[in-house]
């Protein structure tokens, strides 16, 4: 009965902080939130029995991804007008739509959840498990991701190093066509 | 001589696109000599053929080349020489001299000098190939050539755009007739099987009977062109608006030679229109009506190229009153005189306008009498032509037309009359003119007098009105013999009698004012009267009502292309959905997300409707 | 015990529910962070759905899903924040909607 409460809790808490953190207008609470919403989505991965999977999401999701998130918001430096700026855009003509198929394909979604039956087990399926089934029959699927990962650091490196890089980009924002370069070297100044 | 007559039309031709190409490198002088020479050539060339033929009047044929074949048709550029063609071709290149030369001072204050000679000796040229022509087809290209040629003289000032309207009324009215004609020489081709003119002839005489149905729609056909190009009602219009050009073009077109293409059609084809008695009346019945009409016309209008205008479409009526009577030299004769004394005329009102600074009303002139004695006795003598006062030209012509209409069976006493009404408003208004111009006092001083290029044709051509009637025409050979029969001596007094009351009428109302009108002129149903005959019958303006604006109208529609509307739906459609789809693509972010969503959700109901 | 047990329809409602709110978010908001936030919820939802399976049938299968689904998203992440730093730089403005200019 506990697990059973614990989950519709989490689930609860999991939903609201989701949808609190996308309607949020500044960044940093937005993040807030969705931390809360994944530290939820760990519990109820402990309750069903992945306690791995619990781990991992508070480890990397919840610590390495998010903490990415703040650095990067912070080293945008967002003002106040920023927020203004999202609660403009946040008005009912540009939610309406999409609130109708977001709607529309959570019926759908709804429509084929209904014919699945069964409880999910609490057995636990241990660490052991999973490592032995990675390195198992799932090696390949290690060494693409292991190259995603390369790739994406790679990635990160270039665009990251590029955006740093003041002589570069003042060439470029040279480059930029006439209407853009002028607003860019205005924020140039601003920036510096 | 004879095989140099092909030379006649070529000389003003050559001349023509000489001056075309060179004229605006040439000197004025230049210019001068290769128009003036150029017609003068074939005056001298014409005077020469006509002596030769004159001693020896055997009609002759000379084919240069074929112009086109075509199964059996087969036109030639040839020419057909007889008494008829003789008589035309001195005309167009004596009268045509002298209005070249009358024109090198009238026009030489004009910048387009060179082009003004260039359009003049191109007219002359396609004239005489009309006259020449021994087939009906390169007839047609002459006309047509007076045609184009008309239409860039009276638009010669294009810059004022009233004479581009002008330019473009006479080339449109005319092309109605044209068209007519067109249709007439397809009829005559397709049921005679040649447009040669003697054997149109003689193979009409073989396959119809007097009275037949098809020569009698040939007739009104080739009627209608002759009436479109020699200004009769109905197409009558584009002449008095025509007046937009130069004057000694007035002269030369509208007076002397192209408006008579139309009577020598007629007189050509006359054998055709034997065979349609029906046809001959109603080219009587036209040329009797045009002339009433053109004679009220004229005496109402103030300007004074619009008078002579008048005059000349009632002169060409009479015309066409002696071919319908079967009178067919008395026409040419009346063509011939009417040439000399209305060229005459022409250009004296030319030299009257020239040296009074472009004045065309004739009640601000006046007193010009002493002031300009060559021109006052040229308009003397071409008004007592044009009037038929005894012993001059046009009085032979006149009277002998009249003398021929009151011979036809049953209704000729009535033609006669009417045209005796027609003489009497002739010599009202042609001395009219004369008292209101030359005599009474001076309103406009004129700046000078003619200079000797203007006099000398003016004196020859008064020469030529006075004793042009005593010329014995060389036609008897083409034409039937009119009957010898004279009618009563009452009739020729009383034909004689007429003009000269109408004098004497002028006389008292215009000069000494012992004939007092003007209170009969001011009743509301006078006035009235006169603005109906002012505005030429109203005819300008029921086709303008009937024709013109319809036309402007449904152009109007046209613009908007209606048929077009279904393609250019289609084009819309496709436009709309164009812009449609590539609004779509507008590099937005999230409009490509909801994008994406609305197709994942219709892929998955798809896939929900297959389980 | 079967009643006392979390039904996995509930699970999977959770998941679609997170879906949906991540795909809303995608939708609508107009800050390339926050498109960036709404797919890690996306993707977590996903995993979610994955490790309840798993756990229903008792099998390793879908915990190993699960983290191949957090590689991609810490890669994704990791390239969609340099991308952000390299909009910020030449936009000066996080706004989505600018960076048309390729119209594709």
């Amino acid at each position: 009965m506990l697990e059973i409460s614990l989950f519709y809790i989490a689930a609860t808490v999991a939903l609201v902080a989701t949808i609190l953190a996308m309607t949020r207008a500044n960044a940093i609470h937005a993040l807030i939130y969705l931390i809360i919403s994944l530290l939820a989505v760990a519990v109820i991965f402990f309750l069903i029995g992945a306690p791995f999977a619990a781990a991992l999401e508070i480890v990397i999701y919840a610590g390495a991804i998010m903490v990415l998130f703040v650095f990067v918001i912070m080293m945008l430096n967002l003002g106040e007008e920023g927020d203004a700026r999202e609660k403009q855009w946040l008005s009912p003509a540009v939610w309406a739509g999409p609130t109708l198929l977001a709607v529309i394909l959570f019926a759908e979604l709804l429509y084929i959840i209904s014919s699945v039956e069964g409880p999910v087990s609490t057995a636990q399926v241990t660490a052991k498990q999973v490592g032995l089934t990675l390195f198992g029959p799932y090696v390949l699927a290690v060494e693409i991701a292991s190259m995603l990962l390369l790739a994406g650091l790679v990635g990160s490196y270039h665009l990251g190093r590029r955006a740093l890089d003041r002589n570069i980009d003042e060439a470029d924002a040279r480059a930029l066509s006439d209407s853009d370069s002028d607003s860019d070297s205005n924020a140039d100044k601003g920036e510096q | 001589m004879r095989q140099l007559i092909g030379l006649i039309p070529l000389i003003p031709l050559l001349s023509s696109v000489c001056l075309m190409l060179l004229g605006g490198r040439l000197p004025r002088l230049w210019i001068g000599l290769l128009g003036v020479g150029s017609v003068g050539l074939a005056a001298l060339l014409t005077g020469l053929t006509a002596v030769e033929f004159l001693a020896n009047p055997e009609p002759f044929q000379l084919t240069l080349w074929v112009w086109m074949q075509v199964g059996n048709f087969a036109p030639g550029v040839a020419f057909y020489f007889d008494g008829l063609t003789l008589v035309m071709m001195s005309v167009i290149t004596g009268v045509g001299f002298l209005i070249h030369l009358f024109s090198t001072e009238f026009m030489e204050e004009d910048k387009s000098y060179a082009r003004y000679f260039a359009y003049l000796n191109m007219f002359v040229a396609a004239m005489l190939i009309l006259v020449m022509a021994d087939n009906l087809l390169l007839l047609y290209l002459g006309w047509e050539g007076v045609g184009v040629c008309s239409y860039l003289l009276v638009g010669f000032w294009y810059q004022n755009s009233a004479n581009g309207q002008a330019a473009r009324k006479a080339f449109i009215v005319t092309r109605i007739g044209d068209t007519a004609m067109a249709l007439g020489l397809f009829l005559l081709f397709s049921e005679l099987g040649t447009l040669n003119i003697q054997a149109l002839g003689v193979a009409a005489n073989e396959t119809w009977q007097v009275g037949d149905k098809l020569p009698l729609i040939a007739c009104l056909l080739l009627l209608a062109g002759a009436v479109g190009k020699s200004a009769q009602l109905p197409l009558h219009t584009w002449l008095p608006d025509a007046m937009a050009g130069p004057t000694p073009v007035s002269a030369l077109i509208h007076a002397a030679t192209m408006v008579t293409a139309g009577v020598y059609l007629i007189a050509r084809t006359h054998e055709l229109y034997l065979l349609a008695p029906i046809a001959m009346i109603a080219v009587a019945l036209v040329g009797l009506t045009t002339s009433l009409m053109a004679a009220f016309t004229a005496l109402t209008q103030r300007d004074i190229k619009r008078i002579l205008a008048y005059s000349t479409i009632s002169q060409i009526g009479y015309m066409f009153l002696a071919l319908g009577v079967g009178a067919w030299s008395a026409g040419v004769f009346h063509l011939m005189t009417h040439a000399f004394f209305k060229a005459l005329l022409f250009l004296g009102s030319g030299a009257i306008i020239h040296c009074l600074h472009h004045e065309h009303d004739i009640f601000k002139m006046g007193g010009l009498r002493t002031r300009m004695p060559v021109t006052f006795w040229s308009f003397m003598i071409g008004s007592a032509a044009l009037a038929a006062l005894p012993m001059t030209s046009g009085f032979f012509s006149k009277d002998q037309i009249l003398l021929q209409a009151y011979q036809v069976d049953g209704i000729g006493p009535w033609l006669w009359l009417g045209g005796l009404l027609g003489a009497l408003l002739t010599a009202i208004y042609s001395f009219r003119l004369v008292f209101v111009v030359f005599f009474g006092k001076a309103n406009t001083e004129p700046d000078r007098d003619t200079g000797w290029r203007m006099a000398l044709p003016l004196c020859l051509l008064c020469a030529l009105a006075l004793f042009g009637g005593w010329i014995m025409l060389p036609v008897a050979e083409v034409f039937p013999l009119a009957s010898g029969l004279h009618p009563a001596h009452w009739v020729e007094y009383v034909s004689i009698a007429v003009p000269v009351v109408g004098v004497v009428i002028a006389y008292l109302v215009f000069y000494s004012g012992q004939l007092r009108v003007d209170g009969l002129l001011n009743r509301p149903s006078m006035q009235s009267l006169q603005r109906f005959w002012h505005s030429g019958w109203g005819l300008d303006q029921l086709y303008d009502r009937l024709f013109v604006r319809p036309y402007y109208g449904l152009a109007a529609q046209l613009k908007g292309e209606p048929v077009d509307a279904i393609y250019s739906l289609i084009v819309a459609i496709n436009q709309t959905l164009n812009g449609w789809l590539a609004e779509r693509q507008s590099g937005q972010m999230r409009r490509y997300l909801i994008s994406m969503v609305f197709g994942l959700i219709v892929v998955l109901a798809i896939l929900l409707g297959t389980l | 015990m079967d009643g006392l047990n979390i039904p996995l329809s509930h699970i999977l409602l959770v998941s679609s529910l997170l879906f949906a709110v991540g795909m809303l978010g995608l939708m609508m908001r107009r800050n390339i962070i926050f498109i960036l936030m709404s797919l890690e919820v996306m993707l977590n939802s996903t995993a979610l759905a994955f490790v309840a399976a798993g756990a229903h049938w008792g099998q390793p299968d879908g915990q190993i899903v699960f983290m191949l689904i957090l590689s991609v998203a810490a890669a994704e992440v990791a390239v969609g924040l340099g991308l952000v730093l390299q909009i910020q730089r030449r936009f000066k403005s996080l706004d989505m909607d600018n960076a048309n200019r390729m119209q594709g």
